[in-house]
């Protein structure tokens, strides 16, 4: 038995390296005010289009270069953190208590429940995500609020879809005929039984979902309809840099790359937190 | 080189902190069938396993004086030779069925799959044989159900088509592991019976691991009683269910509810085994349950030979 | 089984499942009752039945048809939070304490649970009744604060009993509560449950596949096989003299440990095969007729349980020429 657990396919080491890659974006997300050179929002319009430090007529206080407006592109990948990473997380733990409430719900109560809870499953999964979002940024208005509650109707589903299979799973188990039998109310089972249950697997979800939600939330940035678009998050910065990508390349690439290394950390860390906490199951693929 | 099919003295087995077996040491001779009789923790089914090879060397280790299974060396045996020791000199059968056979393969394929392996039959006479085999052990309809899969059979009809594949490869030991213990009572005479019938027309040796003494004594010739790792007792049936010499064994048959003979008040123990398998084994591993301890009970206690009984215990000193 | 009203009672129960369009059936006109303070056995093989008769006594189960009635109250017609206040008085055990146990909790919240779901005490005050029952099923009062994991099987098996009494209820269904422990932990676990329901006077339907343990711990056995019940009445009668020949069939399986009658026994039993043939049921005959050594056309009707003794009964048309 506990050889299952001595050689997981993912290595440990990419596990690590995920979580690092986090660990060093919330830090910097935490820390901004600390460690970005310059106040993100400051326009210094002699300085426009500074290249990185390494270029040509690059200096080291705009490590990385600045936008058309003299902004420093370092300082506002730094402030993004806080934008992007607090909106993707928020959705993911908003997109958690939907659909753990709607998967137990689903997967515990069966018949009805299970049929309506399904379907909106359905409908959900069939459904352009991107037009919908949009529609609804246009009606309500950017801003954090409703950029997170857009996120969290993308991410619900994988909360709903893996907690409403693992409780079907359960539901027959002994330890739950016993609760019954002993007379515990539904909402105690969901909530003491079943949830403690299904917890391992909705944090594995949760980091996937998180790296989507930021993902998306750079989408609808990039998209004109994110979070106020002056404010330095990194699918704006992204969508900014575009207009200039041949003359200012360093504008769009480095948030670029950024999402891209902190959907990777989160990834990662996915994978590994899935073999971690159900060996079997990885091993069955 | 000895004449026994299973040549064991000194074996011990240890997972990390857990000494599993200790001091284990059995001899099973041509034709003859052994009953290897204990409770959970007992050390029984590890020792089995020792006796295949089938402890996976990084995590258990295994060590012994002798360690034979119809004459391979096991301290000593190679990659081939085991293989030609599991399912060739020895047949195995387990508890449960469905857990043993493949699920993806049918069970034609399965016992081909031996036959082709150990006897070097091609595929048409592994075909045949393994017809032949069902038929031996008594599923009807043979040749059809080759083609079935093994959830297409019930519990005990799972069980012949496992002892068909431990028969495939013409073994001269059977090495059976509780394997009537899932299945319903009048399915279990019922294998016991094919089981005694098969080792009679092949003069098979038979080794059987259960926790179910009572099972045991219309089966074997010989039982031994483990406890702890350790061998308890050993004698011929006769002598250990009319004449038990170690009090756990006394204390094991006198807790047996039985049909045969009016009620008589268990045999109450003082509570379970204090975690066995672990630390060093200073006295009687049995002594702080034992209704009839006394202060030699402290040291270790050698097998005491009584006639044909063997026991670790300081009252036949 | 006549007399002062039943303590729990089964009518004319039936449950069927349909399974992949075809239809199968798990229990088939189950009439019972129970006495109050006894302890009633259900014997049979796998897949007869006699778990699902524990589940729909309890009615965690629903029966197709039939009623089911507890202190005379039929528990089918009852609503979903009634039915949840009448769980106090009827408790379950099941074979596998651990699987029944949530490793999620620990035993002093697992045992304070029936009490405070069941408003005999709040979460803060049940402290002291969890740690007087812990003492009754023989553990330390101090386990309270550990979880299922760290507990030997028999141990385990201890705790689940103690929760299944603790809001002492009236009927225990116990499910194979031995068969997953060792034989001398077994002995001490009967001897708990005889006990408890010395104390508590406790009605116990105790499930099981053990002949021999059947003998020992209950007063009245019930045979089933195929969903229906063949025989009851008194275990030291029915097993010394089966009425029914299925209940003979699974007496003669029972090893004894004794060399020289297991060896008359495997010769008397030759080469006759007892498994049951992979052939449709027909729920119109008697279950056990393609088995049967006594067979006979009649069989293919199903006979009507009926008295072969003031305290037996059994369905098997052998007893119906007399």
């Amino acid at each position: 038995m506990s050889r299952l657990s001595s050689s997981p396919r993912i290595s440990s080491g990419l596990g690590v390296a995920g979580a690092a890659l986090l660990a060093v974006a919330v830090l910097v997300a935490l820390a901004a005010p600390l460690i970005a050179p310059w106040p993100p929002m400051q326009i210094d319009l002699r300085a426009r289009f500074t290249p990185p430090a390494w270029e040509a007529h690059g200096v080291l206080r705009h490590l990385l270069g600045t936008d058309n407006l003299g902004r420093d592109i370092a300082s506002r990948i730094v402030w993004g953190a806080r934008i992007s990473l607090g909106v993707g997380v928020a959705a993911s733990l908003l997109g958690a208590a939907i659909g753990g409430t709607l998967g137990l719900c689903a997967g515990y109560f069966g018949r009805g429940v299970d049929a309506a809870i399904s379907w909106l499953i359905d409908v959900q999964l069939a459904f352009p995500f991107t037009l919908f979002a949009l529609f609804l940024l246009a009606v309500f208005g950017g801003g954090p609020g409703p950029v997170v509650v857009v996120l969290a109707l993308a991410t619900w589903v994988n909360y709903a879809r893996v907690v409403r299979a693992q409780v079907m799973a359960l539901r027959g188990q002994d330890f739950i005929l016993a609760a019954r039998a002993v007379g515990v109310p539904s909402g105690r089972i969901l909530l003491r039984y079943l949830l403690p249950a299904v917890a391992p697997a909705m944090v594995v979800v949760g980091s996937f979902s998180a790296a989507q939600a930021i993902l998306t939330q750079a989408a609808l940035s990039f998209l004109g309809v994110g979070v106020d678009p002056s404010s330095p998050s990194w699918g704006a910065m992204l969508d900014l840099g575009r207009s200039y990508i041949l003359s200012a390349w360093w504008m769009a690439t480095f948030p670029g790359v950024t999402i891209a290394l902190v959907v990777l950390g989160a990834n990662l860390l996915g994978d590994w937190l899935r073999e971690w906490l159900d060996p079997l199951a990885v091993s069955r693929r | 080189m000895s004449t026994h099919l299973v040549d064991v003295s000194g074996l011990d087995v240890r997972f990390g902190a857990t000494h599993a077996v200790r001091d284990f040491s059995l001899a099973v001779a041509q034709g003859e069938s052994v009953g290897l009789v204990g409770e959970s923790g007992s050390g029984k089914s590890a020792a089995l396993l020792a006796l295949l090879g089938l402890h996976p060397e990084a995590r258990v280790q295994v060590s012994a004086r002798t360690l034979r299974v119809g004459g391979t060396d096991l301290l000593s045996a190679t990659g081939p030779q085991l293989r030609d020791l599991r399912g060739g000199v020895a047949g195995l059968i387990f508890q449960d069925p469905l857990a043993a056979l493949n699920p993806l393969l049918t069970v034609g394929a399965q016992v081909s799959e031996v036959l082709r392996r150990h006897r070097r039959l091609p595929a048409r006479a592994a075909r045949q044989e393994a017809a032949a085999l069902l038929a031996l052990v008594g599923i009807t309809d043979a040749q059809a159900r080759l083609g079935h899969y093994p959830h297409e059979f019930s519990g005990g009809m799972r069980q012949r088509v496992m002892i068909a594949t431990a028969l495939a490869g013409q073994p001269r030991l059977l090495l059976a592991d509780e394997p009537t213990t899932a299945l319903d009572v009048s399915v279990q005479s019922e294998i016991v019976r094919l089981i005694l019938r098969l080792r009679a027309e092949r003069g098979m040796g038979l080794l059987w691991v259960t926790h179910d003494l009572a099972l045991m004594a219309g089966i074997v010739d010989r039982v031994v009683v483990m406890y702890a790792g350790r061998v308890m007792e050993t004698a011929p049936v006769d002598a250990l269910y009319g004449r038990p010499r170690h009090p756990y064994t006394q204390t094991l048959l006198a807790s047996l509810p039985r049909l045969d003979r009016p009620h008589r008040p268990r045999a109450a123990l003082p509570a379970e085994a204090t975690a066995p398998g672990h630390g060093a084994q200073t006295g009687c591993p049995f002594a702080p349950r034992c209704p009839r301890r006394f202060s030699a009970c402290d040291t270790l206690p050698p097998l005491f030979t009584d006639g044909a009984t063997q026991a670790a215990c300081w009252l036949l000193a | 089984m006549t007399g002062a009203a039943p303590l729990a009672e089964m009518a004319g129960v039936s449950v069927r499942y349909r399974r992949a369009g075809r239809l199968s059936h798990g229990l088939i006109a189950i009439d019972l009752q129970l006495a109050a303070n006894a302890t009633v056995a259900v014997v049979g093989e796998s897949g007869c039945g006699k778990s699902t008769l524990g589940r729909v006594l309890l009615h965690l189960q629903q029966p197709s048809e039939g009623a089911v009635r507890f202190r005379g109250e039929d528990l089918t017609l009852l609503k979903r939070a009634e039915l949840r206040r009448r769980r106090r008085a009827m408790q379950m055990i099941f074979q596998d304490p651990f699987a029944s146990l949530n490793a999620r909790m620990t035993i002093g919240e697992t045992l304070a649970e029936p009490l405070v779901v069941h408003g005999l005490a709040r979460w803060r005050d049940a402290r002291p009744r969890v740690a007087a029952m812990l003492e009754r099923v023989g553990l330390e009062p101090g386990v309270a604060a550990r979880y299922p994991h760290e507990f030997s099987g028999g141990q385990r098996q201890r705790i689940a009993i103690a929760r299944a009494v603790i809001a002492e209820p009236e009927l225990v269904v116990a499910d194979e509560p031995l068969s997953a422990l060792d034989m001398t932990v077994q002995g001490q676990i009967v001897s708990l449950l005889a006990s408890l329901q010395e104390t508590l006077s406790l009605t116990y339907l105790f499930i099981s596949h053990d002949l021999p343990l059947v003998r020992e711990f209950a007063g009245r056995v019930v045979v089933m096989i195929a969903g229906r019940i063949v025989e009851d009445g008194p275990p030291d009668a029915v097993f010394a003299t089966p009425a029914h020949p299925y209940t003979k069939l699974l007496v003669s399986c029972v090893p004894v440990p004794d060399p020289a009658q297991e060896r008359a026994r495997q010769a008397a039993a030759g080469n006759t095969s007892t498994i049951a043939a992979a052939e449709a049921p027909d729920h119109a005959a008697c279950p056990f007729r393609s088995r049967c050594p006594h067979a006979m056309p009649i069989c293919a009707t199903m006979p009507p349980f009926r008295h072969v003794a003031p305290d037996r009964q059994a369905a098997c048309w052998l007893h119906e020429s007399s």
